[in-house]
C-alpha cells in the first residue's frame, strides 16, 4: 500500500543555506493494509523526518515515495493533497498543541465536516461522531462540549486519532503519540491502534521506545543517523538483532524483569555475527543491505 | 538512616483553594540508600523532590517534619535552609539541558557558583577535574559554552556541578527522561557510581518509568495522588508488588523483545483532582478490590522487612 524506495532527505542548514544536513538517507520499507510497521530510532535518526514525508509535509530531496502505486510527491495543488489526506493521516506526540485551547476540543471534528463533508445533514453527522468517538472507546457525554484543558492527554490523544477515522484513512501516521501520556493510559492508546490495525488500517508507528515498538507492531525498522539499521520481522529483530547498533540499543532498554547486566550476558553469548560492511563513500548513492533471515535485513554500518 | 520525611503535607495555594500535593507523606532513607521515586503525572512526586530543598512561592508547608542526619531540615524557613542547600541537599532539575548559564562558559559557570557558596573554586578544582574525567568528558568542556555540548553532556555536567560539595543528599528529577536510551544509561550508571565513591550519601531518584528506575535503585516508591503507596527492595516491587496500584501498574507495561501475544490492559479511569480530594485511599475508585472500609486511609504498614504498603487488603492490616 505505502512503499518507500531510496528516499534521501537533505536539509539546507546555516545562515546562507550553504551548509547540507543528511537526514534521511536511501530508506526503503512498505506499509501494507492492516500492517503495522515500527520506525525506532533516537534523536536524530530522522524518523519524524520519514513521517513527514509520508504525510507529504516535507518533500524527499530524491527518492519515491507511493502510496496505492501513485507517486506521493507528484500530488500538486490544494485538491488534490485534500483528497490525498482523506486516505492518509497524521496523529503527532503532543496532543495538547494539536488543540486550539480557546475553542472546545470537539472543534477538530466540525472542521473535518466542513472541509470534506459539507453535504452531510446534522443528524447524519451525529451518527458518524459518535460512531468514531466509539470506537477509540471515549464516551461521547465526557468529550463533547469539553475545552482541552479539561480533558486528560489520554483522551485528547484518542480524540485525534477519532479525527482520522471520520474519514476514510487506509494509512495512519503516528509519531510518537504515547510519550507523553501516563503509563496507566498509554495502553490503552497502543491497544486501540492494534484494533485498527485488525480492521485493515495501515499504521507507521513512529517511535523511540523499543518497548512500544515490540508491543504492536509486526514490522521493525531501525533507523540510524538517517538510514536503516535493520529491519525485519519484529520478532526476528528483537529475538536476533544482528546489527551492532541494534544489539547496543536493546541492551541499553530498561526492562522490568531483566537487568542491564543479564541482557548484556545474553547479548554477549555466541551470536553468528555477520560483518557489516561500511557505508558507501558516495552519499547520494544506495546503501547495501545484506538479508540474513526471511525478510530481515542488515544494513550497513554508518559509523 | 540518614533521611527522615515524617507526616509531610505541602499544598499548593492557588485561587480556587488548596491543592493537597503532598498529604501526609512519610519514609526514611539509609545511608548510600538509591531510592526510586515512581508515579503519574500529578502524583506529587515532583512536589516532594522539590519538598526537600525548596519551596517555591506557592507552596506552602502544612505539616511534618523531615530529618536529615538527626537534624531537623527547616524546610518552611526559606533563609535557615540556604546553609544546608548545595552543601546537604543538593538538586539535578528536571530541565537540566537550561539549567545552564548560556553566556558563561562552564568553568566560569563553576567559580562564580562555588564562590557565591563560600567555596574557593581551587580547592574543589583538582575534584572537578577528577570527576569530569570519571563522567567521561574531557577538562575542555569548562572552556567551553553551553550551546556547545549535547544533550547528554550537558546532563553529565550537571550531574558533576551539584554533587561537587558531596552532599549527603541528591535530589535527581526526571534527569534522564529527555535522553536517548544509551545516554539515559550510561548517566543512571554514573550515579550509581557517585554513590559507589561516596561523592553524595543517598540519593531520591523521581522518574516515572519504573523499569528504568529498577535497573539501579535500591528501593522504590511509589506515590499515588500525593499519598505513598508502597515502599519496599526494588527487585520486590516489581516482583512482588503488594498495592493494587502497583500491580496494575506493572501489568500496564510492555516489555522490550517479549511478544506474548497478550493484550494488557491500563488502569480505567484517571487520578482524583487534588483540590478537594477524596476521604480515604484515593485509589479506590479506580481500585477493583475496593471495599467498604477504603473510606478511611489505609496506613502505611510494614508487610515485610523494609516493604510498606498502604492498603487495606495487604496482609498485615
Amino acid at each position: 500500500m505505502l512503499e518507500l524506495s531510496h528516499v534521501h532527505k537533505v536539509y539546507r542548514v546555516g545562515a546562507f543555506g550553504g551548509g547540507r544536513l543528511r537526514a534521511v538517507r536511501d530508506v526503503g520499507l512498505t506499509v501494507e493494509p492492516g500492517e503495522v510497521v515500527s520506525l525506532i530510532g533516537e534523536s536524530g535518526s530522522g524518523k519524524s523526518t520519514l513521517g513527514r514525508m509520508v504525510l507529504g509535509l516535507t518533500r524527499p530531496t530524491s527518492g519515491r515515495i507511493a502510496f496505492e502505486g501513485a507517486d506521493v510527491t507528484a500530488i500538486k495543488g490544494f485538491r488534490a493533497k485534500k483528497e490525498y489526506h482523506r486516505k492518509v493521516q497524521g496523529v503527532f506526540q503532543d496532543p495538547f498543541s494539536s488543540f486550539n485551547p480557546i475553542f472546545k476540543a470537539e472543534r477538530v471534528l466540525s472542521m473535518i465536516r466542513s472541509s470534506y463533508f459539507p453535504g452531510v445533514s446534522d443528524a447524519d453527522w451525529r451518527d458518524r461522531v459518535t460512531d468514531s468517538l466509539r470506537t477509540v472507546r471515549l464516551d461521547p457525554d465526557a468529550v463533547l462540549g469539553k475545552y482541552p484543558h479539561q480533558l486528560s492527554g489520554g483522551q485528547l490523544q484518542r480524540l485525534l486519532i477519532a479525527r482520522a477515522l471520520l474519514l476514510d484513512i487506509r494509512l495512519l501516521v503516528a509519531d510518537e503519540v504515547i510519550s507523553m501520556l501516563d503509563a496507566s493510559t498509554r495502553i490503552d492508546v497502543l491497544n486501540l491502534l492494534a484494533d485498527l490495525k485488525e480492521r485493515g488500517l495501515g499504521i507507521l508507528f513512529v517511535t523511540h521506545d523499543l518497548s512500544l515498538g515490540t508491543y504492536v507492531s509486526d514490522t521493525t525498522v531501525i533507523l540510524r543517523k538517517g538510514a536503516v539499521a535493520e529491519k525485519g520481522p519484529t520478532r526476528a529483530v528483537f529475538a536476533d538483532p544482528r546489527h551492532p547498533y541494534s544489539r547496543h540499543l536493546l541492551s541499553c532498554v530498561p526492562r522490568l524483569h531483566r537487568t542491564w547486566a543479564e541482557v548484556d550476558a545474553d547479548l554477549d553469548r555466541e551470536r553468528p555475527d555477520p560483518v557489516v560492511p561500511p557505508a558507501p563513500a558516495d552519499e547520494d548513492g544506495p546503501v547495501p543491505m545484506t538479508e540474513v533471515g526471511e525478510g530481515h535485513f542488515v544494513g550497513a554500518d554508518q559509523g | 538512616m540518614s533521611l527522615r520525611v515524617n507526616g509531610l503535607k505541602v499544598h499548593y495555594r492557588t485561587l480556587r483553594g488548596d491543592v493537597q500535593a503532598l498529604d501526609g507523606v512519610t519514609f526514611s532513607l539509609g545511608d548510600g540508600e538509591i531510592m526510586g521515586l515512581v508515579g503519574e503525572s500529578g502524583c506529587g512526586k515532583s512536589t516532594l523532590g522539590k519538598s526537600l530543598i525548596r519551596l517555591d512561592h506557592r507552596m506552602h508547608h502544612i505539616a511534618g517534619s523531615i530529618e536529615l542526619n538527626g537534624r531537623d531540615v527547616p524546610i518552611g524557613d526559606d533563609a535557615a535552609m540556604v546553609p544546608l542547600r548545595y552543601h546537604e541537599i543538593s538538586l539535578i532539575p528536571q530541565y537540566a539541558m537550561s539549567a545552564l548559564n548560556p553566556t558563561r562558559r562552564i568553568g566560569r559557570m563553576i567559580d562564580e557558583l562555588l564562590r557565591s557558596r563560600g567555596v574557593r573554586p581551587a580547592d574543589r578544582a583538582d575534584e572537578l577535574r577528577r570527576r569530569l574525567e570519571l563522567v567521561g568528558l574531557g577538562t575542555d568542556v569548562l572552556r567551553r559554552f553551553p550551546i556547545e555540548l549535547s544533550g547528554g553532556m550537558k546532563q553529565r555536567v550537571v550531574m558533576v556541578v551539584s554533587t561537587l560539595l558531596d552532599p549527603s543528599l541528591l535530589i535527581a528529577d526526571e534527569v534522564t527522561s529527555a535522553l536517548d536510551v544509551s545516554t539515559q544509561r550510561s548517566v543512571a550508571e554514573s550515579l550509581v557510581e557517585f554513590r559507589d565513591r561516596g561523592h553524595v550519601g543517598s540519593m531520591v531518584f523521581v522518574t516515572h518509568d519504573v523499569a528504568l528506575v529498577h535497573q539501579f535503585a535500591d528501593t522504590i516508591m511509589v506515590m499515588y495522588a500525593g499519598h505513598v503507596a508502597e515502599k519496599g527492595p526494588a527487585a520486590d516491587v516489581v516482583s512482588d508488588p503488594r498495592h493494587p496500584y502497583t500491580q496494575m501498574l506493572l501489568s500496564a507495561l510492555p516489555e522490550a523483545g517479549e511478544d506474548t501475544g497478550e493484550r494488557l490492559r491500563g488502569i480505567p479511569g484517571t487520578p482524583p483532582g487534588l483540590l478537594d480530594p477524596p476521604t480515604g485511599c484515593r485509589f479506590r475508585d479506580r481500585c477493583p478490590m475496593a471495599f467498604d472500609k477504603c473510606a478511611e486511609r489505609p496506613p502505611l504498614v510494614e508487610t515485610a522487612p523494609g516493604h510498606w504498603s498502604a492498603c487495606w487488603k495487604t496482609e498485615g492490616h
